[in-house]
């Protein structure tokens, strides 16, 4: 198990290389940066709805960072669910691919212009396409995993959710499915829990303390962790990931994250500013411990402001999907 | 000749050994029992899943997502219900990822009456599943096409749904599968599993089994006839093609069309056959509002009605919300022998 870690104190050192914290960094910066832009272009008429991820981005930059990229049971799974733009842009992902998404363009490279913003499908990386009916990926991702089991190797399958998606049976369906004694899987079962489902207030739910929790019962080895510190996100993954990796056994990580924009576009989109904004406070550190000053980081912001409008306009002036082609892709042609 | 679950059997060895299948799975799939129709006997890549639906079909989207080539069982239909988001996004993932993901699985579920199966074992699935686009669905009525649509099933690279008529798994069939033996005993001997003890118990697989492939989406005429038609699949096509058998003395000509496949189907072979004959009665057992037979009527109307001799026709089950355990209440329910023949016979007789 992990060992308690004097960085959870706000006041302590930031326990990573420099260059490491300047990466996380940026992609933090980049990801809020993009979400706050696809909120924009809804507003604005550029894109039907909105759903996204601001606010978990301590948590979505180190998942992707930490991931084994690459396509086949050798590399590992990611079934997200569509808060995850960090984890996208942190598997290298460029934002005009969401904001082409989030304009339904035939340049999408997502869906087309078939599905929502924040509804990724990258084979080439394997991750599977995001669904819209919550947490049915946690009934498909031990597929994945037991492919993974037998083909040996260090690929894990990671599954991601909400935290009001666990009271589907999905989530029970993973907990079963992983937990076998017979064949344990390799997979990280992860759920972000922002304490709302829509407006459902997590006292409106859950009964037990911690999701996490839920994992006992199933000798899963779980933990609950704060997902707006990137420093603790990322050591925690890493340390989590190499147990799927080494023991092939499934782990159930809580993150504790926020919901900085509501649920989507149907509760509004506007900033919550009680919620606690885990970008802010990074920064905040990140200053204080002198690895970037302020100047560097407003320059930063201000560079992928002035970037995310330019590919705002270059998505805004492409053409839409040709109708004759909602017949294409309903059956895979030969390859 | 084998009988379908035989036929099934055969047909998921040879996929296994030759096809890729990597698991055949679902509840009591696996050894001891190898699946309560016996149809999973002593293959070499099954097991016991969780009592969990939705698990199976996550599982094989899983599966087939990873490069593995799953065929999942579900017990009976009626139990699959619960997975029909499941079933949606199985059938839109390769369009709605514009055709970056396609899913290369295979779901067989026994449909329909026949075995005296009450409430929860006797739905049929045609409807349903037909609504489901991006799924190739296909429902046998002979070991033959069972063997040689499983072949195509386990070749996709798309998802599909393997109806098998529970009421045929036990009939031997009329056309000898290729490589089968000549003997049904000495072929029952090598690929039953015995009763009682079976933990030592190996199949002697016959070794002449090819990949006899039935191309999905291609019907079967079953018999010609001049004056009417009927198209039917699953447990009522032999009971059509007896029809058509008793009405002959009758002076009645039926043609008989096998369906195959509902999804796609062989929709030149059914308008072929009416233009010629001008007459034509869908049959199934499936429940008789917005059944599969429904939308056969209405593009008989728009393509065909200049050449019909009279309003097309759809025999179905009843719209009930289930089929009773007692023997009235299920024959009551879904067409029997007699409500076919009468049916034909009442078409053959209609005049404009």
């Amino acid at each position: 198990m992990s060992r308690p870690r004097l960085i959870k104190e706000s006041s302590a050192p930031l326990q990573l290389d420099k260059e490491l914290l300047v990466r996380i960094h940026d992609l933090m910066v980049k990801t809020r940066v993009l979400e706050e832009r696809l909120i924009q272009m809804y507003k604005q008429g550029h894109g039907y709805f909105w759903i996204g991820g601001p606010g978990e981005e301590a948590f979505n930059v180190p998942l992707g960072l930490l991931m084994k990229k690459g396509q086949g049971p050798e590399y590992d799974y990611l079934h997200a669910h569509y808060r995850q733009s960090g984890t996208l842009l942190a598997l290298g992902e460029e934002p005009i691919g969401a904001l082409r998404q989030m304009k339904n363009t035939a340049s999408d490279p997502y869906s087309g212009g078939r599905n929502f913003a924040g509804h990724f499908s990258l084979r080439k990386y394997n991750v599977a396409p995001v669904s819209s009916p919550i947490e049915v990926q946690y009934s498909i991702a031990p597929g994945t995993a037991m492919v993974q089991k037998r083909v040996g190797g260090e690929g894990i399958t990671i599954v991601t959710g909400g935290d009001a998606g666990t009271a589907e049976g999905d989530f029970a369906s993973c907990l079963v499915w992983s937990s076998r004694p017979a064949n344990p899987l390799p997979i990280l079962i992860i759920v972000t829990n922002n304490k709302w489902g829509i407006s459902t207030s997590a006292e409106g739910q859950h009964g037990e303390p911690r999701v996490s929790e839920r994992g006992k019962a199933f000798n899963i080895r779980s933990k609950t962790i704060n997902g707006n510190d990137p420093v603790e996100a990322y050591q925690e993954l890493k340390e989590a990931m190499e147990y799927v990796r080494k023991e092939r056994k499934p782990f159930l990580l809580e993150a504790n994250v926020s919901r900085l924009y509501g649920h989507s576009s149907a509760s509004g989109a506007n900033y919550v500013s009680e919620e606690e904004d885990c970008l802010k406070n990074f920064e905040a550190r990140l200053e204080q411990d002198g690895v970037l000053t302020r100047q560097q980081m407003d320059e930063l912001r201000n560079r992928y402001t002035e970037d995310m409008a330019a590919a705002a306009r270059i998505a805004r002036d492409e053409p839409l999907p040709a109708p004759e082609t909602i017949w294409k892709h309903i059956f895979a042609e030969d390859k | 000749m084998a009988n379908m679950a035989q036929a099934i059997r055969m047909a998921l060895h040879y996929a296994e050994e030759n096809l890729g299948v990597t698991d055949i799975f679902g509840e009591d799939v696996g050894a001891p029992l190898g699946g309560v129709f016996t149809c999973t006997q002593g293959l070499k890549t099954t097991w016991n899943s969780p009592l969990d639906e939705r698990g199976i079909i996550g599982a094989a989207m899983g599966i087939a997502m990873g490069g593995g080539r799953p065929v999942a069982e579900i017990q009976f239909c009626d139990y699959v219900y619960n997975t029909i988001d499941l079933l949606k996004l199985a059938g839109n993932t390769c369009w709605s990822s514009n055709g970056d993901w396609n899913l290369p699985m295979v779901v067989r579920t026994p449909v329909g009456s026949g075995i005296r199966g009450s409430i929860y074992h006797s739905h049929s699935f045609d409807a349903t599943m037909t609504h489901i686009a991006g799924w190739k669905v296909v429902m046998p009525s002979t070991p033959l096409d069972a063997y040689g649509l499983l072949i195509s099933a386990c070749k996709e690279q798309n998802p599909v749904m393997f109806l098998e008529p529970k009421a045929l798994l036990r009939v031997k069939g009329e056309e000898r599968i290729p490589g089968e033996p000549d003997d049904d005993r000495a072929l029952s001997k090598a690929i039953d599993a015995p009763l009682g003890d079976r933990s030592q118990w190996k199949p002697a697989w016959p070794e002449g089994l090819e990949a006899f492939a039935i191309p999905i989406g291609k019907g079967k005429l079953v018999r010609e006839g001049s004056q009417l038609t009927v198209v039917s699949y699953g447990r009522t096509l032999p009971l059509c093609a007896r029809a058509a058998a008793l009405l002959a003395d009758e002076g009645i000509s039926v043609e008989v069309i096998d369906l195959r496949s509902l999804w796609p189907y062989d929709w030149e072979m059914i308008k072929a056959s009416v233009q010629k004959t001008g007459r034509v009665l869908f049959v199934n057992e499936d429940t008789e509002v917005t059944n599969f037979g429904e939308h056969l009527v209405r593009r008989t109307v728009e393509e065909l009605f200049y050449s019909l001799l009279a309003p097309p026709r759809l025999l179905a089950g009843k719209f009930i919300p289930g089929i009773g355990l007692a023997d009235t209440l299920e024959m009551a329910s879904v067409p029997q022998q007699n409500d076919i023949t009468d049916a034909l016979r009442s078409l053959a007789g209609e005049q404009p």
